[in-house]
């Protein structure tokens, strides 16, 4: 039923908001259609699309094929002994949650490994983008928690791969972006944990010195992060709130959820994250503990993995122009800390603050993945909104302090980064590109230059 | 005595799906799974619902059987409702989803087609309540659900055929629940809008008038806790109905819709 035509017209846009280009959107509801998809031989490169919660354009294909894959939403099977999941490439982690992360009687349960920051992505985002959380030093990537991977080829093939049975292309597909073949569907770990509620707290910190010295103090502590007071300057620069949490056995707290209670309903005119909304918010939430160093709770884990879920299309805040995220981790020791010292002087300069800049210590856990993002070091992450080429001009200082100090850029939430710096962050580049199926492609892949020129390859 | 929500909690409710794979059956399914019930899946196709099945199981269903049967063969739908009804020793809940959205203007030239959409949106649900029927009646309890649509509440150029078929099926269910009520079963009419599913995959979605499978098939949850005989879902579409039906002839005329 379906007109090439008509179907031409889907604009798709990508979390950030900035493009939204038009592609030919596939909506494949079952494996078989989907590697049906595969195997046809077109001339329009292939890209899967779960959730759209990529900030840039890993996820954007324009004038190629999108293939949606949120139809792809059945679990397969669960093993309650072992924590393995089987499910297809379209389930949430939220459906996770809310189906099989149920507290039992004692409070404890199953639970995710390793989550980002939003519910709302499909478990083949998450390996493609092999995301990390807030327990990144306890638990590394979500990908280290992937057990096997049904992937179809444009050669017809469609495998279970895992690091034993396909080790290359398993370590090529973990963080490879989609560019591997199409995830049909995935089996993870989950983890047993005591209590699904979490006893958190908060305490503030005045420069960037007292950030690192709670980060190393935070050992027993599985999930941290800190927000920053991005407008802060002079000897009040890095100061912020330090977030830190764990499980609090016997203590349960039921999935947040499905839809969250309030939702942006339309995009406004202009972005109401402007200068004077900015300043309001970072000094409000400086003072969100009051007169108090500190502040501990014991509750549900939603506000401190998924604060923004609670309002829907919150992205639309920022107006029709979107907004940039920036998210790069630099090696740890004094470089880095120099490095990221250096971003937060830029951008207090600039005047162009960031509602939400999120701080945090990767741990030496390796990835799986050889196009995986997180390193051993200090990952900061910002969002601005998009005032064209003064914003532009921004990223590309942060990119540079960045890349000057050996390290790399966040590929699901960029949307600018030259070929140059993709090429010096991730050594392994060349390695990963024999792995990409030549039939898949996507806006950032020829960006940076993974696919080449005419190569279509 | 009926099945409250406190059986649904319970994990007592033994439900059979009819079309299983449409997207609000699989929906309702979901919702009704966590609860730990138990399912016998009716469709056409074997693969899908094996899929559903597995699916339903991880979602916390105590037990997913599929029956696998052609609902467009109308000889057949007795057998079919005793099978399902006898599957799991009984049912609390049948809810019949299946049909198709059919291009009008092909049916307007197409007299075979035209049939066969009447057949699958109004024949055969409203035969396959009829054979239910005597079942619940017997056992004098649990809710006979019923997919219909808000487009069978007034004849429209845009889809007269469609609309006559579910008016048809609405008419039915309002005579069925007068026959039952002494009983104490529910029919429950479920009327939804525009929903995003497979069956209107070829239409141009979004905006406020477009559901979630998800928030129909909460809906639905209610309304058969709530033992409710008529579901306008989501809730808007009845002020909308309630306008549409009001309006009087000349105006309506000079619409398109």
């Amino acid at each position: 039923m379906t007109d090439i035509r008509d179907a031409w017209t889907t604009e798709v846009a990508s979390w950030g908001g900035v493009a939204r280009p038009r592609h030919l959107v596939l909506r494949p509801g079952t494996r078989a259609e989907a590697r049906a998809i595969v195997a046809d031989d077109s001339r329009l490169p292939l890209l899967a699309h779960g959730c759209g919660r990529s900030y840039g354009d890993v996820a954007l294909n324009p004038e190629g094929r999108l293939v949606q894959m949120t139809g792809l939403d059945r679990f397969i099977a669960f093993d309650r002994d072992t924590g393995l999941l089987t499910c297809e490439a379209g389930v949430r982690l939220a459906d996770i949650l809310d189906a099989v992360c149920r507290p039992e009687p004692d409070g404890g349960g199953w639970f995710l490994p390793v989550s980002p920051g939003t519910r709302f992505v499909t478990v083949a985002g998450a390996i493609a983008n092999d995301v990390h959380g807030k327990n990144h030093h306890g638990f590394g990537t979500f990908g280290r928690h992937v057990a096997a991977i049904e992937l179809a080829r444009s050669d017809g093939s469609v495998e279970t791969i895992t690091p034993e049975s396909h080790p290359d292309l398993f370590a090529a597909t973990i963080g490879g972006l989609g560019l591997t073949g199409l995830i049909l569907s995935a089996t993870i770990r989950l983890r047993r944990v005591a209590g699904t509620a979490l006893e958190a707290e908060d305490i503030r910190f005045d420069d960037l010195d007292a950030f690192f010295a709670l980060a190393d103090g935070s050992e027993a502590w599985e999930y941290t992060a800190a927000w920053i007071d991005c407008l802060a300057t002079g000897t009040a620069t890095g100061r912020g709130i330090f977030s830190r949490a764990r499980h609090a056995p016997g203590r349960a707290a039921v999935p947040p959820a499905l839809r969250p209670r309030k939702a942006v309903p339309l995009t406004p005119p202009v972005s109401l994250v402007g200068g004077l909304s900015l300043k309001a918010f970072n000094a409000l939430y400086w003072r969100k503990l009051g007169l108090r160093e500190r502040v501990l709770k014991t509750g549900s884990y939603e506000p401190v993995f998924y604060p923004l879920d609670a309002i829907g299309s919150w992205n639309r805040l920022y107006g029709p122009k979107g907004f940039y995220q920036f998210q790069c981790v630099v090696p740890p020791g004094a470089d880095g800390r120099a490095a990221i010292a250096e971003m937060l002087r830029v951008i207090a300069q600039s005047g162009q603050g960031s509602m939400l800049a999120v701080l945090k210590t990767f741990g030496d856990l390796p990835s799986p993945g050889l196009l995986s993002f997180p390193k051993p070091g200090i990952t900061l992450a910002l969002d601005f909104p998009n005032r064209g080429p003064e914003t532009l001009a921004l990223l590309a200082r942060l990119e540079a302090v960045t890349i000057e100090a050996e390290g790399r850029i966040y590929p699901a939430k960029d949307s600018c980064m030259s070929a140059a710096s993709f090429t010096r962050g991730y050594p392994a580049k060349a390695d990963f590109q024999r792995w990409i199926d030549p039939a898949f492609s996507s806006a950032f892949a020829r960006r940076v230059g993974l696919i080449g020129e005419g190569s279509r390859a | 005595m009926t099945k409250g929500y406190g059986d649904m909690r319970n994990g007592t409710m033994r439900i059979a799906l009819f079309g299983a794979n449409s997207g609000i059956a699989v929906a309702t399914a979901r919702a009704f799974a966590k609860t730990g019930a138990r399912f016998v899946l009716v469709g056409r196709r074997a693969e899908p619902l094996e899929a559903l099945a597995a699916d339903l199981v991880v979602r916390g269903a105590k037990e997913a059987a599929v029956h696998v049967a052609d609902l467009a063969d109308l000889d057949a739908l007795p057998t079919v409702a005793a099978g399902a009804w006898e599957r799991l020793g009984g049912l609390d809940l049948a809810l019949i989803a299946h049909g198709t959205l059919p291009d009008q203007t092909l049916l307007e030239r197409d007299a075979v087609a035209a049939r066969q959409a009447i057949e699958i949106n109004f024949i055969s649900p409203a035969l396959l309540a009829n054979a239910l029927a005597p079942l619940f009646e017997g056992g004098r309890s649990g809710t006979i659900a019923v997919v219909s649509s808000v487009a069978g509440e007034r004849g429209r150029r845009s889809n007269y055929v469609y609309g006559a078929a579910k008016g048809g099926l609405i008419r039915f269910l309002e005579g069925l629940r007068h026959r039952l009520a002494a009983s104490g079963v529910q029919v429950l009419d479920i009327r939804p809008g525009f929903v995003s599913t497979a069956m209107t995959a070829h239409l141009k979605q979004g905006g406020p008038l477009w559901a979630t499978p998800d928030r129909v098939a909460d809906d639905i949850v209610r309304a058969v806790e709530k033992r409710r005989a008529v579901l306008h879902t989501p809730w808007f579409w009845a002020i909308i109905m309630a306008i549409v039906t009001a309006l009087p002839r000349p105006i309506f005329h000079r619409t398109k819709f």
